[in-house]
């Protein structure tokens, strides 16, 4: 007797308690639904427009199914049938898809702003994909602004930034869902991109091209600000001083951490891994891997690989405890 | 001397609109790369966009003038399909239908091709 017949059936609505969940990917810190940005309003729009349309016509699709499916049914002749297939086929669908390429070429400009930003001169941040987090320079000689920083992007509100994308080893793609759209960071190439943030706030910007074992834990904060605050700190971090006497200072040194990681102000000055000149105040450690305690700081110095398969940074087993803690107190004060 | 072929039933009609379909988005993707490339000093982004719709008007009526054969070949539509007889006649009919959706879809492939150069104003940086 097989048991399958006593078994109770698995109810079939169940999936359906799922979808109010699905809701939560509607706001929040990382969807292109809740637009804070320019280019993320048009897509936004775009999706809108084109989500109205696909039901529109397949209600239509649907209707018309129902009603050819229906009991009392006539027959039309051969003439009316083709005329049906003409009209129905091939005319309307052409003229729905014509109109549709036509509009979201029309948005382009607007989706895709290449063209406003090909100066050369001017502030711009140059962002770069690293395996697996992200260099950002921000840069404008005019007003003698030069500065290095990592997984965490400081943007203005309301002024459109000029970003320039790179890749140092393979390729990337840097996606901002509530600014804007997406666009690869290719290795010997760079791309020209520009974003205008509408709505202050702290968003998340997740890798979007499979770049390695840890690209799902590739990524950066977003932290828009009003155009006072944010000149403020672009001022803090251009004369930065820190004191370097200092006990963390001094193990930042002695175990090397500054042969690959910078902090401005002090003897650190490493390239390779990323600058970590105010680490204690981003939202993040380990390009949005961890929450940014002292206690996770210390987790990750000691075995980067069980956080982030495949990362560059060595592991620190030979630290003693009490070094390790005074060195992520040291990096967690860094504000 | 008339410009269109008096021999009705030719297989070079078949092909004809998608190698202008094939030539017409050769000429818009290539000459685009190139003047990108490029930048030529006599020539702005502007003219090409205008030679471009010339090649593009050129392509359409090429494309007309086959389907016009193809109509004609199908008998000005006053047989129906199928034509799925195994006789003469009926190959030809099919001939020419099958020529003239492909006119058809070469047509709109077309215009879909060219659709870009009314909004896209310049080369990327």
């Amino acid at each position: 007797m097989p048991p399958t017949e006593n078994r109770p059936r698995a109810k079939p609505h169940l999936p359906l308690f799922i979808l109010p969940f699905c809701l939560a990917g509607c706001s929040g810190s990382q969807s292109a639904l809740s637009p804070a940005g320019e280019e993320a309003s048009s897509i936004y729009l775009l999706l809108i427009v084109t989500t109205c349309g696909a039901a529109v016509i397949w209600c239509l699709v649907t209707a018309l199914l129902v009603y050819a499916g229906r009991s009392r049914r006539h027959v039309y002749s051969a003439g009316a049938g083709q005329k049906l297939i003409l009209w129905g086929g091939a005319i309307l669908p052409t003229s729905i898809l014509c109109l549709l390429l036509g509009y979201a070429l029309w948005l382009m400009p607007a989706t895709r702003p290449w063209l406003t930003n090909n100066e050369t001169s001017g502030f711009r941040i140059e962002a770069t994909g690293e395996q697996y987090w992200w260099r950002f320079a921000y840069r404008d000689a005019e007003n003698g602004i030069s500065f290095d920083t990592a997984n965490e992007l400081r943007l203005p509100v309301g002024e459109r930034i000029r970003f320039a994308l790179r890749a140092s080893d393979v390729i990337h793609s840097f996606w901002i869902p509530s600014l804007g759209g997406k666009m690869d960071m290719i290795p010997g190439r760079t791309n020209f991109f520009s974003l205008e943030a509408t709505r202050p706030g702290i968003y998340r910007a997740p890798c979007a091209e499979f770049c390695g074992t840890s690209h799902a834990l590739m990524a950066f904060t977003v932290v828009v600000m009003e155009k006072e605050p944010f000149r403020e700190w672009m001022e803090r971090q251009t004369n930065l001083l820190r004191p370097r006497e200092t006990e963390g200072a001094r193990l930042f040194a002695r175990h090397g951490c500054a042969a690959c990681h910078t902090i401005r102000g002090t003897q650190a000055r490493g390239r390779i891994g990323p600058d970590l000149t105010d680490i204690g105040a981003r939202q993040t450690i380990a390009a949005g891997t961890l929450a940014n305690t002292a206690e996770n700081i210390a987790r990750f110095i000691r075995a980067p690989h069980a956080v982030k398969p495949g990362v560059k940074m060595p592991a620190f087993p030979m630290i003693p405890q009490a070094e390790l803690t005074a060195l992520a107190a040291y990096l967690k004060g860094l504000q | 001397m008339s410009i269109f072929p008096r021999e009705i039933e030719s297989l070079w009609t078949l092909f004809t609109a998608p190698v202008v379909w094939a030539f017409h988005f050769l000429a818009c993707y290539v000459g685009m790369a190139l003047y990108c490339a490029r930048r030529p000093a006599g020539l702005d982004h502007d003219m090409l966009r205008l030679g471009l719709g010339a090649v593009t008007a050129i392509a359409l009526a090429a494309i007309v003038v086959s389907a016009w054969l193809a109509w004609r070949q199908w008998g000005f539509g006053t047989d129906d399909p199928p034509h799925d007889d195994a006789t003469r006649k009926d190959r030809r009919l099919f001939q020419g239908f099958a020529t003239l959706l492909l006119s058809g879809l070469s047509f709109i492939a077309v215009i879909f091709t060219a659709l870009p150069l009314l909004f896209i104003e310049g080369c990327f940086p």
